[in-house]
């Protein structure tokens, strides 16, 4: 079995400024895995504008934040990388085990650095009644389809959620020549900033619906059309109100959950409401020398945020690892 | 007395901006001075940064991601992205790498936001 001071599960914004960070503060012995045959992350797929402005005071688009920190991880000797490499298993005495291609392998970390992001919450999630046809994404995976595959998910798209990735993706299926028919959001305002409801939203004259939100989804193969219902300030729905939208696709935006399964199989005590590991301070968890941080720790709307935050998990491995 | 959203940065301050015959001549809710350059941008020449992906052929990314490496005006983001549309790429590109120079005269070029072998 492979040993480590510092293991740091996942190459994302969180990761690698939490790895960088624990370097800086004497961590000499450092593994971080990722899954992905890229460092980087989600910020991969983000190739809109918006990110650094706080951290590094100019504006970058979600590539060239990651880039980086990837450019100062590579430069750094005591930070060893293993990429395509998929943790399926955490004990409490914190030995991990991945997979890598044609490889299965074990490794006992004195100290470790859990940033594993966060998933989204899908269709079953937000109980949308109908059928189940083609055509009904989550936002970030159309994302990756189209700014990483280079597919196009769909023409005519209604969008549900107005969170921040469902109105960058508005102006996306737009910008490659699909209609946005709708974004439909059961709250009375935007959860999303309020510059992507400006460049996203009113820059393309996109309609949007306050508290409404999708009835039912129509369509045997293909999503053919979905019903729409007003909602009053108690969410019901208000009779009379419906009417129906034309569509091949329709867009889920409704939330992120943390993902936090491994170090639940660890026995890392976790909020059941959130997904998020119960814990009074920053980046600390209920079993000592595990760390959190990035977005499953807490939801995050801007990545320069985490990247600080990152920083503080990777100078706390330091101090337990020197305390030991 | 025109209410508008500032959009530098994420904080998104509201603000009241006073025209004159076309011409902002105040601007007042504004935490910085970015808001002020915000609203005259915004009344006299709205521009945007415009961020899309190129197809590669032989890369090790199917997509490149790109971006003007300045603002264009709005009017003229589908044109840009149109001319996105008939690029591919083939050569290995690194990161702001010119894809296209002084894209359809607009003054910004077409650069790479990522590095693909």
């Amino acid at each position: 079995m492979l040993k480590k001071d510092l293991v740091i599960v996942g190459g994302g914004p969180a990761g690698m400024a939490a790895a960088i960070s624990a370097n800086k503060f004497g961590v000499k012995d450092i593994l971080l895995l990722e899954r992905d045959q890229y460092l980087g992350g989600i910020l991969n797929q983000c190739v809109h504008t918006g990110f650094g402005l706080d951290y590094f005071k100019e504006v970058l688009t979600g590539p060239e934040y990651a880039q980086r920190f990837i450019s100062e991880i590579r430069r750094n000797p005591e930070i060893e990388i293993s990429l395509r490499s998929f943790v399926v298993d955490l004990t409490q005495d914190k030995v991990i085990t991945f997979l890598k291609p044609g490889l299965l392998q074990r490794v006992k970390a004195k100290a470790l650095i859990m940033a594993t992001g966060c998933r989204e919450k899908t269709r079953e999630m937000v109980h949308i009644a109908g059928t189940r046809p083609a055509g009904v994404f989550s936002a970030g995976l159309a994302q990756k389809l189209i700014n990483i595959e280079g597919l196009l998910p769909g023409k005519k798209v209604v969008i549900v959620g107005s969170g921040d990735i469902g109105l960058i993706m508005a102006r996306r299926f737009v910008l490659e020549g699909s209609e946005v028919k709708a974004v439909i959001e059961i709250q009375k305002t935007s959860r999303g900033l309020l510059r992507n409801m400006v460049q996203c939203i009113d820059d393309f004259r996109i309609p949007m619906f306050y508290r409404h939100k999708i009835a039912k989804i129509y369509g045997n193969k293909r999503v053919e059309k979905v019903s729409v219902v007003k909602v009053d300030d108690d969410l019901q729905t208000i009779p009379g109100s419906e009417f129906q939208i034309e569509c091949d696709t329709v867009l889920v935006s409704v939330g992120l959950i943390p993902e936090n399964e491994l170090i639940e199989m660890a026995g890392v005590q976790i909020d059941k409401k959130t997904n998020c590991p119960v814990s009074e301070e920053l980046n600390k968890t209920s079993i000592p020398g595990i760390f959190v941080c990035g977005n499953s720790f807490k939801v995050y709307d801007i990545v320069d945020v985490v990247s600080r935050d990152s920083e503080i998990a990777g100078e706390l491995a330091a101090v337990y690892l020197n305390k030991r | 007395m025109q209410k508008l959203t500032c959009i530098e940065c994420p904080k998104g301050c509201v603000l009241s901006v006073m025209i004159e015959a076309g011409k902002v001549v105040e601007v007042t809710g504004n935490l910085c001075p970015k808001g002020c350059t915000c609203a005259v941008s915004e009344i006299e020449n709205p521009v945007r940064i415009l961020t899309s992906v190129v197809a590669t052929e032989g890369l090790s990314l199917k997509m490149v991601p790109v971006r003007t490496d300045r603002p264009i005006p709005k009017g003229a983001i589908f044109h840009v992205m149109q001319e996105i549309k008939k690029i591919k790429i083939k050569k290995p590109v690194h990161l702001r790498d010119i894809i296209v120079e002084n894209c359809l005269g607009l003054g910004a070029n077409l650069v790479a936001t990522r590095e693909s072998l």
